[in-house]
């Protein structure tokens, strides 16, 4: 039996069956018929953002730390190119949300109408798919569909546009069990004949090394914990990208820290001294790879993605595997299991003992400072204070989100969201508000640096007005700090643009928005400054003077192979080739 | 220790070896690809190619299966190996994409492509469009005293050919279909 209803009124029915209980969003003449039934209803909460930007950050946060979909609502035209950046966002991280775009009325589509955008044209590239719904028949049916493609195989963002006649007119609702089976279902078992050579190898493997990513964490909780199972019974050392954190511990013993371009020194002369690379989840971005052609030269190469266009995208795999990670471990932790169990322990022994030397070199050690807070010794205490926190954090992009990610340890998975792919300056704010609503009671800090936090500030109305007691911790050096480290290295000390000219002041800006402000710049009083913001029990703005003129290190410039990395400055002079520069 | 001190000798299967393997070859590539007959798809599949770099030699589009709401693109595409490979990869895990199939690699294809000459020209360089047409097995579709438009099928290469000859003759337009592939055998 079907039951008739409005289009609005599917739209909250859908959700609601979809078991959404949040949807971000910002309110706009093509949408209103939805916004009204809203208001008419209390199984889903709606947060009102300042941008809806913000909106679709917020709802990565949120999809990010549950491993639900993220929900967002917004208007027709602006509403919908405000939310380009964060589809592109999600499409790159691989994050499932589904965005809700009003439109204007069918009749009206192509006339150049009020606040008419041509939202599928414009965010086509942007999405996993999108769908333009032209009949309120349809429409139950398409947002059923919206969530499985945006949940299974390699995750992303999904748009459906609705026309507000659409909205107004009464149709047949289709619910979850009734709505077609899509075509798309991709496979999530891996080849068991690739998997046993796989394991094969791994059982000869001199230096082996595991080399994880974000499919780990949207895999799922089983998957993170069948890596540490499997990670923990071969005893092999494990590194992670940036979107990998918190799949393995910090704290465990096989940890070697994040790998790429400011990835730990152990990490990345693992991968590059290794014999059996075993890739799970990653996709051989060059922020890891550096120059491809010297990337890991005498290892074999085993890549388990669930997307096989990522499969020999960029380097070849010996042992490709198409499936879902959870999966893949699975049948590998069985099969090795069923084989005996066995490492070739010896030289394993030995690659460590390697593995250890390289350790030694203590490549985040810094030159500490007593009069001016250091970055690095910033995050540090920050680490050290929050430990045993209920703890998520976000961050934005630059030299704080690469400091964070080597200075921060991270235990479990969906407690770090930073934006990896696309670099998204302003992602930070908007996610720790989405983070903070899917988790009211947790510790939720966004590291930031003061000229990207400046980017989506607007959204501290929104943390005030929900009650969200978010942490911005802003590390300030008044700079550009990534720009300005490049230009440095890169162009002759010629700091064009790089700095934060007429800050506001952060404290006067907490208090504009009924928050609670803290200015920090003596090393001797951080400490008490970082509990004071744990103990406040709402959102803060907290302003960290910081080195002005620190650089990020180790750091791997572009074009430069793994073993090329800069350990500090000493290293800095002439290091980047012009083959270097025109890269990114 | 440094990392430099490991052994060469790469194994044939390294990415070190397989910068040297990697072939400078291009290739052309004929694709059918089965994608669900809905609004935007044709634009999804373009802008995948234009997005990404890759080259479009030929294209063509139409519902094959009004039931089952599916239509076939044919693309003929050229690149490496490695870059075909990755369009097909690129292709086959888009939503609305059904099937993809390389015609070029899967076995023997038939391929046609359909194209109009318009051809204007008087007396002798008139009989010997015509007499040349002839050979190519090409139809008159319409005529007047001082026009032909001939229609022809046949691989794009009999077509090339074709154009070549009419050109001194007088040809003023061309029409062509782009390529549509087929299997041979079941």
């Amino acid at each position: 039996m079907t039951r008739q209803m409005t289009g609005a009124q599917m739209v909250v029915e859908a959700l609601r069956e979809q078991g959404v209980d949040t949807v971000f969003g910002y309110p706009g003449g093509a949408v209103l018929p939805i916004y009204d039934e809203i208001f008419q209803q209390n199984h889903i909460r709606h947060i009102l953002v300042r941008h809806e930007q913000g909106a679709v950050h917020a709802a990565e946060g949120y999809a990010r730390a549950t491993g639900k979909p993220g929900v967002v609502l917004v208007t027709s035209g602006p509403g919908a190119t405000n939310a380009v950046t964060g589809l592109t966002d999600a499409l790159m991280d691989s994050i499932p949300i589904v965005v809700l775009t009003g439109q204007v009325p069918t009749f009206m589509i192509g006339s150049d109408a009020f606040q008419e955008a041509d939202t599928v044209g414009i965010t086509r590239p942007c999405t996993k798919m999108n769908w333009l719904v032209k009949e309120t028949d349809a429409l139950a049916d398409t947002l059923h569909q919206a969530f499985h493609i945006c949940t299974s195989g390699r995750p992303g963002p999904v748009l459906v546009d609705i026309p507000k006649d659409v909205q107004f007119a009464t149709g047949a609702y289709v619910g979850k069990p009734q709505a077609k089976v899509s075509h798309y279902q991709p496979r999530v078992k891996g080849d068991p004949e690739i998997i046993t050579a796989l394991v094969e190898a791994m059982e000869k493997a001199e230096r082996p090394v595991f080399y994880t990513g974000g499919g780990v964490i949207n895999s799922g909780p089983r998957a993170s914990q069948l890596l540490r199972e499997l990670v923990g019974a071969t005893g092999f050392p494990i590194t992670s990208t940036l979107m990998g954190l918190g799949s393995y511990p910090a704290s465990g013993d096989n940890w070697l820290g994040m790998l790429g371009m400011h990835g730990l020194y152990e990490a990345n002369l693992a991968m590059h001294g290794c014999d059996l690379m075993i890739n799970i989840g990653a996709r051989f971005d060059d922020r890891i790879t550096g120059r491809i052609a010297d990337f890991s030269p005498n290892s074999l190469k085993a890549h388990v993605d669930i997307d096989p266009s990522s499969i020999n995208k960029v380097i070849h795999a010996d042992f490709p595997i198409i499936g879902d990670v959870g999966h893949v471990l699975e049948d590998m932790l069985r099969i090795w299991k069923a084989r005996g169990r066995k490492t070739n322990s010896a030289a394993l022994k030995k690659w460590w003992s390697n593995i250890e030397e390289w350790r030694a070199v203590k490549c985040l050690s810094y030159k500490s400072d007593t009069t001016t807070i250091k970055p690095q010794y910033a995050l540090e205490r920050l680490e050290a204070l929050t430990k045993g926190h209920d703890r998520y954090i976000c961050t934005e992009v630059g030299q704080h989100q690469m400091w964070a990610a080597q200075y921060l340890g991270f235990e479990d998975p969906n407690r770090w969201m930073t934006s990896g792919g696309l670099g998204t300056m302003g992602y930070g704010t908007p996610a720790s508000i989405g983070v903070q609503v899917a988790h009211p009671d947790a510790l939720v800090i966004n590291v930031a640096g003061e000229a990207s936090w400046l980017m989506n500030m607007q959204e501290m109305g929104t943390a005030m007005q929900y009650r969200l007691p978010v942490k911005q911790f802003i590390m300030n050096n008044e700079r550009l700090g990534m720009v300005r480290q490049w230009q440095e290295l890169l162009h002759g000390e010629r700091y064009s643009h790089s700095w934060s000219e007429s800050l506001p002041d952060f404290v006067k800006l907490a208090d504009a928005f009924g928050c609670k402000g803290i200015l920090c710049k003596d090393p001797a009083d951080l400490d008490d400054a970082i509990m004071e913001m744990l103990n406040y029990d709402g959102p803060v703005i907290f302003d960290c003077l910081v080195t002005k003129h620190e650089n990020c290190f180790p750091m791997i410039p572009s074009g430069k192979a793994h073993n090329e990395m800069l350990l500090g400055e000493a290293d800095t002079r002439n290091a980047i080739g012009a083959g270097g520069g025109v890269l990114v | 220790m440094s990392p430099l001190n490991l052994e060469q000798g790469a194994s044939s299967h390294s990415a070190y070896d397989l910068r040297s393997h990697m072939s400078d070859v291009i290739e052309t590539h004929t694709l059918a690809v089965l994608v669900a007959n809905e609004a935007g798809v044709l634009a999804r599949v373009i802008g995948l190619f234009s997005g990404r770099g890759y080259n479009i030699e030929s294209l063509t589009v139409a519902e094959v299966d009004h039931e089952g709401h599916l239509s076939r693109i044919t693309i003929v595409t050229s690149g490496t190996p490695q870059v075909i490979q990755q369009i097909k990869a690129q292709l086959d895990r888009m939503v609305p994409v059904h099937e993809v199939h390389d015609l070029t690699v899967e076995g023997p294809a038939v391929s046609r492509e359909l194209a109009l000459f318009k051809v204007q020209g008087k007396g002798d360089a008139r009989v010997e469009a015509l007499r040349i047409a002839e050979i190519f097995r090409a139809n008159v579709v319409d005529s007047t005293l001082q026009s032909f438009v001939f229609e022809i099928t046949g691989q794009p290469e009999k077509i090339d050919a074709f154009a070549d000859l009419m050109r001194p003759l007088g040809l003023i337009e061309v029409a062509r279909t782009g390529v549509a592939a087929i299997s041979r055998g079941k």
